[in-house]
Parts: C-alpha cells; structure tokens; sequence
C-alpha cells in the first residue's frame, strides 16, 4: 500500500514536470517539419520560469474569481494526471475517480476557465469562451464514447483495470478500439486545443479560441495556465496510452518492471508527441463551423466502436 | 443438345454481328440469328413435350415446362421484334438519328441481349441465373441511350443505377440463399442449383430464407418494374429505340418475374406459410393501382405503354402471388398474352411515331388516314391489351379476377378500378391518335406490320381456344409453381 | 474472445471495411473517394487472403487476386483517368448535408448488425460476426449512392456496395462458388466498361458529369 501511495505520488509529479518537456518536444518536431529552426527542448520550462518572475498585471474589474481560476485549473490537471497510469498500474488513489470522473475534472477546469475569461468583460474572452463551449459539449460525448468503448470491454471504468485488461491479459485484438482511437485522437485535438480544430500558435482573431481565453493573463497566472495546458496534453497522451498502447506499465506490485516501464513511457511520449506533430502538419486547420461536424465525426466513431465491440467481440 | 443451340447461337450471334459491322445485310443476319433462335427453341419446347423435365450439362441447365414455355416465348418475340427492327432501324439512319457505327452496336447488344435472357432462363444455377441477369442489364444499357440524346442518356443512366442496385440486392438474397443450401447440400456448385434445392427445400433455414426472399423480390422486382422501385421503366422504353422497349417489354419483364418465381417455390417449400405470395400480392396489386393512375396523366405514347407494361406485371405477380392451379394458370398465360400483346403495340407504335416525328399523343392523329393497316394494328392491339373480348388478355385477367374474388374478395375492387382507369384512359388517348384528323400524306412505304398481326393473330387465337397441348403445358407449370 | 490471430486480424480488417465506408461517406473530394475505393479493396482482398490461408479455402485465394486486380489496381487507375481526362470538378456534391448522412449512417449498421444477428449465430463460418458488417456495408454504400449527384460518386457507390456483398459472401459462406464468383467479377467489369462509355457519352451531351441536369425525366 505505501508503495502505491509512493508510486502515486511519484508518477504525479513525473507527470507535472515532464509536461512542459513534452510541449517542448511538440514544438520542436513541429518546427522540424516546417522546415523551421527549432526552439530548444527546454524552451517551455524557460518561458515558464520567466513568467514567474514577473509581476502580474489584473484589470481593474476583475474579480477574486479571475485570480483564482489559475490555481484551480492547475489543480484540476494534477488531479487528472494522478488518475492516469503511466508508470505503474498501482494507483490507490484511482478507486476515488473512474474515467468518468475524469471527464468531469476536465470539465471543470474548462468551466473555471471560461469563466474566467468571461470575468474580464472584453470581447475576446467572451468570444473565446463561446467557442470553447461549443467545441466542448460536443468533444465531451464523443471522448465518454471511447472510454464507454475501453469500459465494455473490461468491464469497469477504472483506468487501472482497463489497462491490467488490456496489457496484461492474453493479446486479443479489439478492432472496436482501432475505432475508438481515431476517435479519441480527434476529441484530443479539440480539447487540448491543437489542428484542426484549433491553433495553439495563432493569434488572429477569426480563428483563435483557446488563446482567446487567456490574452488577459500574465506573469504567474499565465503560467500557470500554460503549465496547465502542457499537464493536459500529457495527460491525454497518457489516457491514450494507457487505452491504445499500454504494453509496458508495469503491473500491479511489479517493481522490477519500473525501469523498463519509464523508459517504456518515455518513448511512446516521444513518438506520439512526433506523430501529434506529423498530424498537425499534415492537416489544414479547420473553419470554425466545420468543428461540430469535425467532433460529430467524432461522436460516430466512438458510437461505431462501441457497436463493433457488441457485434464482434462479445 | 437443342439447349446448346438455344444458347450459343444467340451468343455467336453477337460475336458475329459485332465482327460483321456494316458490311451489309446486318439486319437480315439479324432476323436469321433470332429465326436459328426460335427453331432451336421449338426444337427444344416439342423435346420437352414429348420427354418432360430436362436436366443436361451435368445439372447446369434445366428445363421444365415452366421455363420451357418462356424459352419458346422468347425466342418467338425475339424473331419478331429481330424483323420488325429491320426495316424500322433502316428508316431511323435515313432520318439521321443512327449511324453505322451504333447500328452496329445495336445488332450485337440485341442478340447478346436475348442470349443472356435465354441462359437466365434455362439455368439450373442461381448464380448464374443472377450473372446473366445481370448481363442482360448491361447489354441493354448502351442501347437505351442508342440516339445519344440527352433525354436518352438520363433514361439509361436511370436503368443502369437502379436496375444495378435492385440486381446487387437480388445477389444479397442470392448469397443468403447459398448460405442456407450450404449446411444442407455442403459448400461447391451444386449448392446453388435449383434442382438440388428444390428437393431439399423443406429443410433449409426458414429465417435465412425469409430474408433472402425479401431481398431477391426487391431486387429482381426492380426489373419487373414492380412499383416502388419501377421509375427506369418508363423512361428506358420511351427513350430507347422502338425494337429495345418491345424487348424489354415483352421478354425481360418476364425473365425478372421468371427468377422470382423460381426463388418463390423454394421458400414457399421452406418457409410452408403464405409470407411470399402475400408480399408479392402487396407489390403486384400496389403496382396494378399505381401504374393505372400514372397512365392517365401520360402525354408520351410510349411511356403510357410502358406504365401499362408495369399494371401488367403487376396483375401477373399478384396471380403468382395467389398461388393455386387456377392464379398460376392465369398468371402464365398472362404473361404469354402480355408479351405478345405489348409487343405488337410497341411496333404499331414505333411506325406511327416515326411517321409524325414525334412521340406525344396529341400531335399523332389520323393513323387510320395515313395507313390503315397501321392505324387498325394499333387499335386492335390497344383494344387486345385492354383486355377486351374475344383477345387472349381478356380470359387471362377474366381468370385473375375471378380467382381473385373467392380467395382474396378485399382485392377485388382495386383491381377492377385499376383495370377500368387504365381502359379508359388508355382507349381515350388511342382512339383520336387512329381516327382522328390529319394532314399528313400517306406513308410512302408500307411498314412492316406482319409481327403486329402475327402476335394479334396469336392473342386472339388464345382467347377463343388454347390448344390442348398448351393448357396441358400450362396447367404442368402451374403445378410446378405451386398449383 | 478466443478467436486464432489469423482471424482477429479479418475482424479488424472487416472493421477497417466499416471505417472505410464511413470515410467515403465523408469524403468530398472524388479523387479522395476513388483512393478510399482502392483501400476498400485492399481490405477486402488481404481479408479474403487470411481467410483462405486460415481455413483451407483454395477458391478463396482466386477471389481475392481477383478483387486485388479489377478492384484495387484496375478500376482505380481507371476512374483516376476518366477524372483526369473528363476533368471532373473536384468536389463532390451530396444531397444531404454530411453530418445527417453520417447520422443515417449510425442508424443503418444499427440496423444492419440487428438484422445480420439471428442468421449469424447460424453460420458456420469462422468469422460469421462480420456478417453484420458487411450488410452495414451495403447499406451505406447504397447510402452514398443515392445522397450524391455525380455520376461517378454513384458508380463508386455501386461498386462499394459490391464490395460489401462479397465480403457478405466470404464471411458467410467462404464466398461462392468459383463460377458464380468469376461470373460476377465478369459483369462488373463489363459493368464498368459500360459505364466507361457511358461516362463520355453523358459528357458529350451534358458536358458534366453532374446529374442534376439528367432530371428532365420526372414521374409525371
């Protein structure tokens, strides 16, 4: 039991400092394949570190709520990325919070963040919170469709047990999931806010809608929210490793396993932090209004998954 | 051995004309081809007559009283409609609207086409039967669209998509068939023909069959023009040359029904309810009442014709439907009065619209005037089709009727509100066209009207008294399909 | 799920099939749809293979080299050339706006894998759930044909949905018998030399391949 709190406790904190590591690695693939001079692996970390330095600047209306959101935002992350396994599939704490529940946290965090921007009272915020929205109701059902899709087929919705199911039972292959992931690497993109639904490096007005939300931050709140974003794309790298890829997390009580296990980690981050760029390079972004069928594209994927599973694999 | 011949010299036929090109007396080898055709046939018909049932080429092919009498129809129209195309065709490229080339085309498509029709019908395998259906299909496509124009190009377009969809419907329930004869009869060839199904049909899968019914009745249903599934039809016969709507009128109709039939006894053996005959009564009578209505609003000669064709098979699928010796009978020889019927119409027709030029009713008036032979041709065969006594069409849909108000009396008054739109709508339209008032001259050349008055000779023949040995032929195929 | 690896891989490939389908409901473009085209008969084709290879169905290896032929090299190359030479627009134009069709789409392998249940639980094939996907399949692709304007989208159509029956026919059955199959094969290509044909009669006449100006012929 003190292991798994240790273990817990250790692949949360790897994932909050790796996080900005693997933004870094993002930009740089993507600035490879753009035939661009890359920003170094560790730029994220220094952009970071000199937003903490500086001092923040808060328009005058806002209210406690618009200091607040930061730090719930970044809690809200931590928390996601301690249900996640990565490492280890021994996570006590993940009992408390299925996968569902980790829907729900990065939901909150998006509700926070609106907010948030809508506290200000410019346009832009509202403007980007709008469209936050509407990307979310619609990428919330789709990215439950898949997880429905991992759940049927262990049987339970806790991560730690989709991925004994999955890793560490007799190999099957379960076309249901080959759906499922198309499906979740598109939710993916919209949530987090990448092409083609979004555009993390835009800052034009027709098109943003993450950046929308944050131009009134600065100095630590910003990074706070920077930090956030890189946590939630870890973790999402992490939630579709532990459902699509998860040979390798070292099984409950498997200590022997870890070495092999992080470096196992480490390299699946690598090449879907490669293959993330890749898309992004490959697909143009798309119009604002082509987003809902976009995620309604989604949707149907993760609905044929799970019916693929009834048909095929029952 | 005579099958052998049935089939392959419609098929050299083909290979033939399309070598020959326009070298000249195209349409004489033609008429020579479909005149092999037709003596092979009757070759074939008084062997199976004298012999019965028939079973040669190691299974492949069968021949029955049933499709016997079909061969023998096919083969009859085909000669007929191969001498009545002759001198039609000739006068069609002098007015400019064919050329060597497509005439070409025309000759070769046209045998190839009855040589499809022949081998669905004489095919023990339903694969094959499928695959020559199929075939037929697209031996007709190029020549729907034979005048280039744009009106043509959409009819054909319209039949290659929706008789290609029916067709892969029909080899859906084609492959569930297969599926259910496999656990009985093992996998390989044999498990598709129809003879070997035949016997075992009381075991086969009730479910699977059920399904596969609905599929091959919708598929090939979409052939036999069955309303929903019927909008290629009027505009494939009004568009295509004259020759191709009496074909696809009076023969392919018939093979489509053919294979369903065929399909019927088989689960009907399986199933031991009425589920198939009810739902091709449901089809033939919704068919029936649609088609009389659309006729009324009809201003194209051949397109009224061609939703009459619909009412037609319509009536003969819902007789089929029925069941019984008396429906089956009827539906039979329906079917034979039809085919001949409709297609002495379509060659009055394809003369008389070649003399006004155009296809709309109201501008061809007179014919009577012009060409009485003509002018009493369609008349008579417009009176014949509408079932008016003492033609064939009459006892035919005199039998329907009556068979029809014992076992199912609720049907009754559809059909004869059917029948009756349709007459009325159908001699109000004609009757102006033959007797009316016309300034045209004379036609210059006398047209070819031998096969309109061999057919109306046959159909009225039919009517007063059928041969003994054909009742006896008859009344065996009825039995075979369930009598 | 104890299914051999051989056939885990046919029912991933047969819900590649489905994917596939969707894809080319989706897609706008032509030259997309014909690509999506060719991958379906690649599907189908390496399906085919490791079913035959898997269960000993020496008739199953000629199906396959034969969808692998005429479906995934020859009318491909085929339909890219009619494309190039007739300079069809590119853009696909659907009659229903994609999102309803794609939700249609749901609808229909809903219905589809209701209907294929009963008779796949009575096949004795190896692979008979895929049956249910195969008629999903059918129906979308018979979807696809009459929600889309083009001649070619529908040809495409067809042909997909040809593609569904076959995979029907292997999954139920380990396919037809060879006649049958040869027989069907020959009318397809037929079928699409017909249509070859056809394709530049109709430009000829309309100079397009749009068929919205073939409804000159309405039920009157």
């Amino acid at each position: 039991m003190s292991t798994g709190i240790l273990l817990q406790i250790a692949q949360t904190l790897i994932a909050i400092l790796l996080a900005p590591l693997l933004m870094g690695w993002v930009n740089q693939c993507r600035a490879w394949l753009q035939g661009r001079s890359a920003p170094p692996l560790t730029q994220p970390y220094r952009t970071l570190k000199k937003l903490f330095h500086k001092d923040a600047v808060i328009a005058h209306r806002a209210s406690p709520l618009f200091r607040f959101a930061p730090y719930m935002i970044f809690s809200c992350m931590v928390l996601a990325a301690g249900l996640v396994p990565t490492v280890a599939n021994d996570l006590p704490f993940s009992p408390a919070a299925d996968v569902i529940a980790l829907v729900g946290v990065f939901a909150l965090a998006r509700v926070f963040l609106a907010l948030a921007a809508m506290d200000i009272g410019t346009a832009f915020g509202s403007l980007g919170a709008r469209r936050e929205m509407l990307v979310s109701f619609l990428a919330e059902p789709a990215l439950l469709m898949v997880l429905f899709t991992a759940s049927f087929i262990s049987q339970s919705t806790e991560l730690p047990v989709i991925v004994d199911t999955l890793a560490h039972r007799e190999f099957a292959i379960y076309p249901s999931l080959a759906f499922a992931a198309v499906a979740f690497w598109m939710v993916s993109t919209a949530e987090n806010a990448r092409i083609p639904v979004d555009n993390p490096t835009t800052h034009l007005e027709l098109t943003m809608i993450h950046e929308a939300m944050i131009l009134e931050y600065s100095a630590r709140h910003l990074a706070l929210i920077e930090w956030a974003v890189a946590l939630k794309l870890y973790v999402y790298s992490a939630l579709g490793i532990a459902l699509f890829v998860p040979w390798g997390i070292a099984p409950q009580g498997d200590l022997a396993a870890l070495p092999l296990a992080i470096l196992a980690l480490l390299a699946k981050l690598a090449a879907g932090g490669a293959a993330l760029s890749l898309l992004e390079a490959v697909f143009a972004k798309l119009r604002l209004f082509r987003a809902p069928e976009f995620l309604g594209t989604a949707f149907l994927l993760g609905v044929l998954g799970m019916l693929i599973h009834f048909l095929l694999e029952v | 051995m005579e099958i052998y011949w049935v089939l392959g010299i419609p098929l050299a036929g083909g290979i033939f004309l399309a070598l020959w090109g326009n070298r000249g007396h195209a349409p004489e080898i033609n008429a020579l081809f479909s005149l092999a055709t037709l003596l092979a046939a009757a070759a074939l018909a008084a062997r199976i007559v004298a012999e019965g049932p028939l079973l040669v080429g190691q299974g492949w092919f069968f021949i029955d009283s049933f499709n016997v009498f079909l061969v023998a129809l096919t083969a009859l129209v085909a000669f007929t409609t191969a001498l009545f195309s002759r001198p039609y065709m000739r006068i069609e490229k002098e007015h400019g609207k064919l050329t060597d080339a497509r005439l070409r085309l025309y000759h070769s498509s046209y045998q190839v086409f009855i040589g499809m029709m022949l081998l669905a019908l004489t095919t023990n395998n339903m694969g094959i039967l499928w695959v020559s259906m199929e075939g037929a299909t697209l031996a007709t496509v190029l020549l729907v669209s034979l005048y280039r124009t744009p009106a043509s190009l959409e009819a054909a377009w319209k039949y290659f998509i929706l008789c290609g969809v029916g067709i892969a419907l029909a080899l859906f329930g084609t492959i569930l068939l297969y599926f259910a004869a496999e656990k009985v009869l093992g996998s390989g060839g044999t498990a598709l023909l129809w003879t070997q199904l035949n016997g075992v049909k009381a075991q086969l899968e009730p479910t699977v069959l059920q399904l596969a019914f609905v599929f091959l009745l919708v598929g090939y249903g979409t052939k036999v023009g069955l309303v929903p599934l019927h909008s290629w039809l009027p505009d494939a016969h009004a568009e295509g040359p004259t020759p191709v709507s009496a074909v696809l009128s009076g023969l392919l109709l018939n093979v489509a029904l053919y294979a369903v039939m065929r399909s019927k006894v088989l689960v009907d053996g399986a199933l031991g309810t009425d589920m198939a005959g009810n739902l091709m009564m449901g089809f033939g009578l919704l068919s029936v009442v649609v088609a009389a209505f659309l006729i009324k609003r009809q201003t194209d000669v051949k397109r009224m014709f061609a939703y009459s064709s619909i009412e037609h098979m319509g009536l003969i699928t819902f007789a089929f439907g029925m069941g019984g010796a008396v429906a089956s009978f009827a539906g039979l020889l329906h079917m034979t009065m039809h085919s001949l019927t409709k297609s002495a119409i379509f060659f009055a027709v394809g003369h008389a619209t070649q003399k006004a030029g155009t296809q709309l009713m109201d501008d061809i008036r007179g014919l009577i005037q012009t060409n009485p032979t003509l002018g009493w041709g369609l008349m008579l065969g417009t009176i014949a089709i509408l079932g008016v006594p003492p033609f064939g069409v009459f006892a035919s849909e005199f039998l329907i009727i009556t068979t029809a108000m014992h076992a199912h009396p609720w049907a009754t008054p559809f059909l004869l509100i059917a029948l009756g739109v349709a007459f009325a709508s159908i001699f109000g339209k004609v009757q102006p066209m033959v007797f009316g008032e016309t300034e045209l001259p004379k036609l210059p050349y006398q047209p070819a009207l031998t096969p309109v008055f061999l057919h109306l000779g046959l159909v009225l023949m039919l009517g007063l008294f059928i041969p003994p040995y054909l009742a006896t032929w008859y009344r065996q195929a009825a039995a075979l399909l369930g009598g | 799920m104890s299914l051999s690896y051989p056939l885990q891989v046919v029912n991933l490939l047969a819900a590649l099939l489905l994917l596939i389908s969707f894809a080319m409901l989706s897609q706008r473009r032509v030259v997309g749809l014909i690509t999506l085209f060719a991958w379906q008969g690649a599907a189908l084709a390496a399906s085919t293979a490791i079913i035959a290879w898997s269960t000993g169905q020496h008739h199953l290896y000629y199906s396959a080299a034969l969808t692998l032929i005429l479906k995934v090299i020859a009318m491909p190359w085929f339909f890219y050339r009619i494309v190039r030479q007739l300079d069809v627009n590119r853009e696909v134009e659907s009659m229903l706006n994609i999102p309803t069709t794609m939700l249609i789409g749901i609808v229909l392998v809903i219905f589809s894998f209701n209907l294929a249940l009963p008779i796949s639980q009575m096949a004795g094939t190896v692979m008979r759930s895929t049956l249910g996907i195969a008629m999903a399949c059918v129906l979308l692709a018979f979807l696809m044909m009459i929600t889309r304007r083009k001649a070619i989208t529908q040809v495409i159509g067809f042909l997909a949905m040809e593609n569904g029956l076959f995979f029907a026919a292997t999954s139920a059955t380990y396919g037809m018998p060879l006649v049958v199959e040869l027989g069907v094969a020959l009318d397809v290509l037929v079928g699409v030399f017909v249509l070859g044909i056809f394709f530049f009669q109709i430009r000829e006449s309309f100079e397009s391949l749009d068929l919205k100006h073939m409804e000159k012929l309405r039920e009157k």
